[in-house]
């Protein structure tokens, strides 16, 4: 029967005496954090996700069918705004992390809102442009096929950009509480990583859909 | 600890045990990585009760021309909830949950790197398999569209029922349970192996483990993806897989494909990890040619992302990509002989154990061998267009998923269950198991390929007289009443043999893992010691000091 006490009498294993010297190449300290390893799996994870968004994106493109096109529909200024937002959002993570490490964590917290903001004006220039695309272009999901993976692909990407800015704020909070500590606290390193990869695949899907494909 | 040993000493000694109650809590609540493996089997071994009974009525409506045993509706029903089934919730939950168990011991780590993901993980699999079930209870039934959906047959025109929504959402949740167990193996096995252990001396099972954990985080995402693409065509009216709007049918193809046929390698490299670890300890020899079953692992890995559409000749690509999958296809056969011979080299000249764990394991051997020399029939486009979607697709890949996939796993319950519960399992009963189940497999998939070549189309729920299909079809399901009883028999005897079964000991089978070292069952905290190893078996090191691995390796 399997024991299901909490700790069973259990022999020490492998005598101290039999265990051969530890082989002091590849000691446990040397191996990958593992939470910085996992957010890395997590990322490769995500990336084929997007991988798979953007490749029905452009099987998808000049499909005509009716109803509104790219070319007709998208309009630059607007998204230049949201992706120099984004853009410029990666850069005051960075720096808000580099502050920390110099132990500055009014700058670091400064920065750190300031990415928070910039993530929330990606939000809301995506909103205005959304709102235009469907009032002025009557494009919506169901209209055709350009609507069907657009929205998907940059409806996913604002939903991970959202989930980002959840998560600095989290971040933020824990830190304003005196919760963070040391000058690297492992929530900010894996935060930041996730916040670049968003970064990239906005820069990805930029150029894909706005660029190449408009 | 101490408090812990004072409890039983202030009780009476028949009220040491815990009552139900608290016991089923410890397990609902647990985080523990080998708690959470058996969780794992026993959620798939309730599953492959309930699949393999859908079998059996499927074979038996098959026994003779136009019976009336299941209507059409239900039969179609049927195989897309035992292909489903036995695909998420018996096969990846199986080797997972094992794997869990396993992987932590044999690398001497406490528990797997993210203890409460893992515990996410084999939830969100249970809850995963149980949406796909409710769709018993909606209108319209289950999904009538095989276990790969093809479309436009999941779009509301053709499916108007909630049970694709059930079976799409049901494969997401239980996607997402996947994912972050392969995520947490691939940590576990970088980070959190003892002092000494480098890649190249880990146990062959957790490298394995690690190569199929890659392949899961490629490829498990973009089916995610396909079924979001799916609900929003049917909740959003979006047009993806929507022929009638400009949609595309072959893109679902690829896309599921793409998770479809390396997932055919996620349920197999773990088999033949557990082979590698269970012949070598059986032969009482060690493994032939670790580092080139290591990098045909890696091979098979890589190659197997790249051989998808070979399930697609049939469509009409182009002569182009017909060549490119037909060659990739073919190129696998390159690593997987590799690991071939080197087992086969492992058992030449070794004391052979033929116990259970040894029997299917060769089991494995042998039939793996015909389902992947099927493998290679079917990669040439030509053979493949005559034979698409003919019961001979059927006999091949069920002779490898369970030549391979089932046998191997068995090989590995029966070689980890008495460290996993203290008990032997009775070798009598697994004995009658192996034989039923091998002679009944055979009896079941054999016929099926000369049903397929005589052109029996699959997924037919019946078929007219003098076609020259009966005979086969009755041998099938001869040979499905026959394996029928062997699960029974498995399911009995991993019940009974936690009171019946003789003590196991710590180390029955004289085995060179770190597993080995612990009690069994291991304690909550694994090892009370970090081991330290120097070779691929700290064990043999630790039971020969006169002549340890380490000098040769």
């Amino acid at each position: 029967m399997t024991d299901l006490s909490p700790t069973p009498d259990a022999p020490e294993v492998l005598p101290e005496s039999a265990v051969a010297p530890p082989d002091h190449t590849a000691g446990v300290e040397g191996r990958p954090e593992p939470h910085k390893a996992g957010m890395v799996c997590f990322l490769v994870s995500e990336a084929a996700f997007f991988s798979t968004l953007i490749m029905a994106y452009v099987i998808f493109l000049r499909h005509g069918s009716a109803g509104p096109t790219p070319a007709e529909a998208l309009s630059l200024p607007l998204v230049l705004g949201n992706t120099a937002c984004l853009l410029l959002s990666s850069v005051t993570v960075h720096l808000a992390e580099r502050s920390l490490r110099k132990g500055n964590v009014g700058t670091f917290r400064l920065l750190w809102a300031a990415t928070i903001l910039l993530g929330v004006l990606f939000l809301v220039g995506t909103a205005v442009e959304w709102r235009g695309l469907i009032r002025d272009h009557g494009l919506t999901i169901g209209v055709n096929l350009f609507g069907t993976t657009y929205y998907t692909l940059v409806g996913f990407h604002a939903f991970h950009v959202t989930l980002g800015v959840l998560s600095l704020t989290a971040v933020l909070g824990v830190s304003a509480r005196g919760l963070l500590p040391g000058t690297a606290p492992l929530p900010v390193t894996l935060v930041g990583w996730y916040w670049h990869f968003v970064d990239i695949v906005w820069v990805v899907v930029f150029l894909v859909v706005y660029v190449l494909g408009r | 600890m101490a408090t812990a040993e004072a409890e039983p000493a202030a009780a009476p000694a028949a009220a040491t045990r815990p009552p139900w109650t608290a016991t089923l809590h410890g397990w609902v609540v647990t985080v523990d990585h080998k708690k959470l493996g058996i969780l794992y089997v026993l959620m798939a071994v309730g599953f492959i009760l309930v699949a393999g009974a859908a079998a059996l009525m499927m074979r038996l409506q098959l026994w003779a021309p136009n019976l009336a045993l299941l209507p059409p509706t239900t039969f179609n029903q049927f195989f897309t909830l035992h292909g489903t089934t036995m695909v998420f919730f018996v096969g990846m939950p199986l080797l997972i949950g094992i794997a869990n168990f396993a992987v932590p011991l044999m690398i001497g780590a406490r528990d797997m790197a993210f203890p409460r993901l893992n515990a996410f993980g084999f939830w969100a699999t249970l809850f995963g398999g149980l949406l796909v079930y409710f769709s018993m209870v909606v209108p319209g039934g289950p999904p009538a569209v095989g276990w790969f959906a093809y479309a436009p047959l999941t779009e509301n025109s053709f499916a108007r029922g909630p049970g694709v929504d059930c079976w799409a959402l049901g494969l997401i949740v239980s996607g997402f349970g996947t994912t972050t167990a392969a995520i947490n193996f691939a940590v576990t096995t970088l980070s959190l192996r003892c002092p000494g252990m480098t890649l190249r001396k880990v146990p062959f099972f957790v490298w394995v483990m690690f190569w199929t954990s890659v392949q899961i985080l490629v490829v498990m995402p973009p089916l995610t993806a396909a079924l979001v693409m799916l609900e929003f065509d049917r909740q959003l009216g979006a047009h993806f897989f929507d022929t009638q709007a400009g949609g595309s049918a072959y893109l679902w193809q690829h896309l599921f494909w793409f998770f479809g046929h390396p997932e055919v390698y996620i349920l197999v490299l773990p088999a033949f990890g557990m082979i590698s670890e269970v012949v070598p300890v059986f032969s009482r020899k060690v493994l032939f040619g670790y580092e080139f079953m290591a990098a045909a692992t890696a091979a098979i890995a890589f190659i197997s992302l790249g051989v998808w559409a070979h399930h697609m000749f049939a469509v009409g690509m182009s002569r182009a990509l017909d060549l490119f999958f037909a060659a990739a296809s073919m190129l696998v056969s390159i690593p997987t002989g590799i690991k071939l011979f080197n087992w086969l080299a492992t058992v030449y000249g070794g004391k052979l154990v033929l116990k259970s764990p040894m029997l299917f394991a060769l089991g494995f051997l042998s039939m793996f061998v015909i389902g992947g020399l099927t493998g290679i029939i079917l990669a040439c486009a030509p053979v493949d267009l005559q034979v698409t979607d003919t019961y001979f697709v059927v006999g091949h890949f069920h002779w490898v998923l369970i030549g391979g996939t089932v046998f191997g796993i068995f090989s590995a319950i029966h070689y980890w269950y008495p460290k996993a519960t203290g008990r032997m399992l009775s070798e009598r009963l697994a004995k009658w198991q192996f034989w039923l189940l091998f002679l009944g497999f055979i009896l079941t998939f054999a016929p099926m390929h000369v049903a397929g070549i005589l052109g029996m189309p699959r997924r037919i729920y019946t078929y007219g007289p003098g076609r020259g299909w009966e005979l086969w079809n009755q041998l099938a399901t001869l040979g499905a009443l026959l394996q029928a009883p062997s699960y029974l028999l498995f399911a009995y005897n991993i019940v009974a043999s936690l009171w019946k079964g003789k003590p196991a000991g710590d180390d029955p089978w004289d085995a060179w893992t770190l597993e080995w070292a612990t009690p069994s069952p291991p304690p909550a905290y694994n090892f009370a010691v970090v081991p330290t190893v120097r070779s691929r078996r700290p064990l043999w090191d630790l039971k020969h000091p006169d002549d340890p691995d380490w000098k040769y390796e």
